[in-house]
C-alpha cells in the first residue's frame, strides 16, 4: 500500500454569474497519483495549472466555491475524502504538514516565534508544556536555525525571508508528520538562500523518513531534489514518472515543450515555442486541453486522451504517446 | 574600438534609512559601460542594488556621487526638463507589465503616445507606425484596439518591448522583463528580445536574478553584491570560470533543469549583510570561505582574468587562492 492514493480526483469552482446562471470552473480534472513513504514527488506546470489546488484538495483546505466532485484519497489507509471535518484537522499539522510560498505572511505576527512552534505541538500531541519547548529547540536546531535559544524569542518581523522559511518547516517538523507537502517553498527566496533551503529539505525527509510533495514551477528543483515528477496541465497530470525516465524521454508535447523552454535547453531564436494562453477552465475544449495549442493534434485529440504507460513507472496522458517523433 | 554607447562610472547612490540619519549604500562604487548593439546582463540577488543602477541610468533616482555618460554627453546632472527628451534614445521595459501600462488605454494607443511624446510624425503615420510595431512584437492586429485587462502577461510585455522600441532607442535598459512570466511565456520574449537586437542594433542593459535566463541573452554579464561589481565576463567565460569566491557560490547555487548535471556545491553561510552597515574592506569578507586577514582592511580593485574582457575583484586572485574547492551535494 501506497502512503498517499489519489485517484480521478475533480475539483471544480461553482458560482452564479450576473444572470444567476450557473458557472463551472473545471479546476481539477481525474487528477490521479500515488506517493510511496519516504519518497519525493516534484509537480511542476505553468501558473494556474492545478498544482496547489490538489494539494487544498488533499487536505481538506478548500473554501467554496471550491469543491471536490468526485475522486478519493487514501492516506496510510484513511479514505480522507470521507472523513469527519475534526478527524480531518487533526490530521492535517500532524501526519500531514504544508509548507507555503511567502513564509512571512503564513506566521502570525503577534506570537514569538517560539510559542507557534509549541502550539502547534500542544495542539496535535498535547503532553506537558516543557517536552514541546524541548521539542521546538530541537526542531529549531534541526533546520538550521542560528543560535536558537535567542532566535525562539524572536517575533515573525525580526526575521529574513530565509529564517522565516526556515521556522515554517521547524513548525511543519514538530508532529513528525509522514508527509509534507511543500508549496513553491523558495519561491521569492535568493538563489543562495534557496538552495539553502532545499538542501534542508532533502536532509530532512532522510532523517526523518518523510514523504515530500514539492510544488514548483522551477524544473531544476524538480530535476535535483525529487524522484519522481508529474507534470500539471489544465488540471490534469499529463505526464508522470520517475525524474530521471521523463527528463531523457519526455512523452508529452507539453512536457517536451516544458523542458525545451528551461534555460539549459533553450535556444533563442530557434525553434517553435508553445505559444497561446492557458485554457479557460469555463470552457475547457473536449478531449485534450492542449490540443488547440499543440502542433501534434488532430481529430482524435477531441476525444479524452488514453493513460499510456511508455516506461518503467513512465505514463503519458495523449494520443500519440509512445508515436510522438523525438 | 567604437565609443561606448553608455559609461557609468564610480556610482553611488545612498538613501536615507528612515529618520535615523543612516543611510542604505545601495550602490557603491559601481563602474560599466555599454557598447553599441551590446547586451549587458546584470545579475545578483534582491537588494545587491541592480534596479538602483537601472534607475540612475534611466535618471529615474538621482545619482549621490559618480558619473553617467550617454552617448557622449554627460547626463549625471541634467534637469529634470531634459529628461524627457532623453527618453526617447533611452527606453524601458519593467518586470511587471500590468503596473507598467494605464488600464484605461487601448493597446493601440499606448504603443502609439511614446511616438506622440517623441517623434515628429502625423497621425496615419503613427498609425501606420503602430500596426508594423504590433507585428515586430507578434503581437495580432486585433489586440490594438482592446485594453491592457484583455491580454496576458506575456502579450502585455510585448506592448511594453514595442513601446520601448517605437522610437528607435540607442539603449534599453530591462529590469526583470521576464522574472513574472511562466517558463514558455518567458522563452517567447527572450525570442522576441533576441529578433529586435538582431534588427534594431539598439544596446540592452538586462537585469535579472535569475543566472539562466541572463546567460542565454547577454554578451557580457556583470555579477553585483551588496552594490558593487564583483565581477565582469562575457557570459560564457564567467559560467565555465567564475573568478570571484561569490560568484562561484552564486553559479553553484543554480540548479539546472538536468538530472544527470552533478552539482558541485559550496553553499554560503549566512546571509546578506545590510546595506546600512557595509562590512569594512571587500564587502564579501563576512561570508567568503576563502578571505584572508587583508580582506577586511582592502577594498579589492578589478584583477583581469586571462585575456578575454574578463575582471574580479578580489585580493586572492594575484596568488590563486579564490578557488573555493567545491563539496558534492544533491
Ligand atoms: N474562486 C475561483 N473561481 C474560479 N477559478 C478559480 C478560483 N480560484 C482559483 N481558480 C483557478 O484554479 C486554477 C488552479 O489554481 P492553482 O492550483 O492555484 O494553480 P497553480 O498552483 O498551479 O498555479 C487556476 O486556473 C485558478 O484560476
Ligand atoms: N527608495 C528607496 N529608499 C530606501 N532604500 C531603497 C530605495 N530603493 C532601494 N532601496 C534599497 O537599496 C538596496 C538596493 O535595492 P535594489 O536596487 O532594488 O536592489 P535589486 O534590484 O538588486 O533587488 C536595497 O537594500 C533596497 O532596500
Ligand atoms: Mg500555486
Ligand atoms: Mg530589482
Amino acid at each position: 500500500m501506497s502512503l498517499l492514493e489519489v485517484e480521478n480526483l475533480r475539483t471544480h469552482f461553482i458560482s452564479r454569474d450576473i444572470d444567476n446562471q450557473i458557472r463551472v470552473a473545471e479546476a481539477l480534472n481525474d487528477v490521479s497519483f500515488t506517493l510511496e513513504a519516504g519518497k519525493v514527488l516534484g509537480f511542476v506546470g505553468e501558473t494556474g495549472a492545478g498544482k496547489s489546488l490538489t494539494a487544498q484538495s488533499i487536505c481538506g483546505l478548500l473554501r467554496p466555491p471550491a469543491k471536490v466532485i468526485c475522486g478519493r484519497v487514501t492516506f496510510d489507509g484513511h479514505d480522507l475524502t470521507a472523513m469527519p471535518a475534526d478527524d480531518l484537522n487533526a490530521l492535517r499539522g500532524a501526519e500531514i504538514a504544508m509548507v507555503v510560498q511567502n513564509p512571512r505572511t503564513s506566521l502570525d505576527p503577534l506570537t514569538r516565534i517560539v510559542d507557534q512552534l509549541v502550539r502547534i505541538h500542544q495542539a496535535h500531541a498535547g503532553g506537558p508544556l516543557a517536552a514541546s519547548r524541548t521539542r521546538a529547540m530541537e526542531m529549531m536546531e534541526a533546520v538550521g536555525i542560528p543560535d536558537p535559544k535567542n532566535r525562539a524569542n524572536a517575533w515573525p518581523h525580526e526575521l529574513s525571508g530565509g529564517m522565516a522559511q526556515r521556522v515554517l518547516i521547524a513548525m511543519a517538523l514538530m508532529n513528525n508528520p509522514k508527509l509534507l507537502i511543500a508549496d513553491e517553498p523558495t519561491t521569492g527566496l535568493d538563489v543562495t538562500v534557496q538552495a539553502q533551503i532545499l538542501d534542508l529539505l532533502k536532509h530532512l525527509t532522510e532523517r526523518f523518513g518523510m514523504a515530500m510533495i514539492i510544488i514548483t514551477h522551477d524544473l531544476g528543483i524538480v530535476a535535483h531534489y525529487s524522484d519522481e515528477i508529474a507534470v500539471m496541465f489544465a488540471g490534469t497530470i499529463v505526464e508522470a514518472g520517475p525524474v530521471s525516465e521523463v527528463f531523457e524521454a519526455p512523452g508529452h508535447p507539453y512536457t517536451r515543450s516544458l523542458i525545451a523552454a528551461t534555460p539549459e535547453r533553450l535556444k533563442v531564436g530557434g525553434g517553435a515555442k508553445l505559444g497561446g494562453q492557458p485554457p479557460d477552465l469555463y470552457n475547457l475544449p473536449s478531449g485534450c486541453a492542449l490540443r488547440t495549442r499543440c502542433v501534434f493534434a488532430s481529430d482524435v485529440c477531441a476525444t479524452p486522451p488514453p493513460r499510456t504507460r511508455v516506461g518503467p513507472d513512465h505514463d503519458v496522458n495523449c494520443h500519440f504517446a509512445g508515436d510522438l517523433p523525438s | 574600438m567604437t565609443a561606448p554607447v553608455l559609461t557609468v562610472e564610480k556610482l553611488v547612490k545612498r538613501f536615507p534609512a528612515g529618520r535615523s540619519g543612516l543611510f542604505v549604500n545601495a550602490v557603491n562604487s559601481v563602474d560599466l559601460s555599454i557598447a553599441p548593439g551590446e547586451t549587458l546582463g546584470m545579475v545578483g540577488e534582491s537588494g545587491s542594488g541592480k534596479s538602483t543602477i537601472g534607475r540612475a541610468i534611466l535618471r529615474l533616482t538621482e545619482p549621490t556621487e559618480g558619473k553617467i555618460t550617454f552617448d557622449g554627453r554627460d547626463i549625471t546632472r541634467i534637469p529634470d526638463r531634459e529628461i524627457r527628451p532623453l527618453r526617447r534614445d533611452m527606453q524601458m521595459v519593467f518586470q511587471d507589465p500590468w503596473s507598467a501600462l494605464n488600464p484605461r488605454m487601448r493597446i493601440g494607443d499606448l504603443i502609439a503616445e511614446t511616438m506622440k511624446l517623441h517623434l515628429d510624425l502625423s497621425k496615419t503615420e503613427r498609425e501606420n507606425r503602430t500596426v508594423r510595431l504590433a507585428e515586430r512584437v507578434h503581437l495580432r492586429p486585433e489586440y490594438l484596439r482592446r485594453y491592457s485587462s484583455d491580454l496576458s502577461g506575456g502579450q502585455l510585455q510585448r506592448v511594453c518591448i514595442a513601446r520601448a522600441i517605437a522610437t528607435n532607442p540607442k539603449l534599453i535598459v530591462l529590469d526583470e522583463p521576464t522574472s513574472s512570466l511562466d517558463l514558455s511565456v518567458r522563452a517567447e520574449i527572450l525570442d522576441l528580445l533576441a529578433e529586435i537586437r538582431e534588427q534594431s542594433r539598439a544596446a540592452m542593459l538586462f537585469i535579472s536574478h535569475d543566472l539562466g535566463t541572463v546567460r542565454l541573452i547577454s554578451d557580457r554579464i556583470v555579477v553585483l553584491y551588496l552594490g558593487a561589481v564583483v565581477e565582469t565576463a562575457p557570459g560564457e567565460a564567467l559560467f565555465a570560470d567564475p573568478a570571484h569566491p561569490y560568484s562561484q557560490s552564486l553559479l553553484s547555487a543554480h540548479l539546472p533543469a538536468d538530472p544527470e548535471a552533478k552539482l558541485s556545491r559550496h553553499l554560503l553561510v549566512g546571509e546578506i549583510p545590510s546595506p546600512i552597515n557595509l562590512p569594512s574592506g571587500c564587502t564579501f569578507h563576512t561570508r567568503c570561505p576563502v578571505a584572508i586577514g587583508a580582506c577586511r582592511n582592502e577594498v579589492p580593485g578589478a584583477e583581469r582574468i586571462g585575456d578575454a574582457e574578463h575582471y574580479a575583484n578580489c585580493l586572492r586572485i594575484a596568488e590563486g587562492g579564490n578557488r573555493i574547492k567545491p563539496t558534492e551535494a544533491a
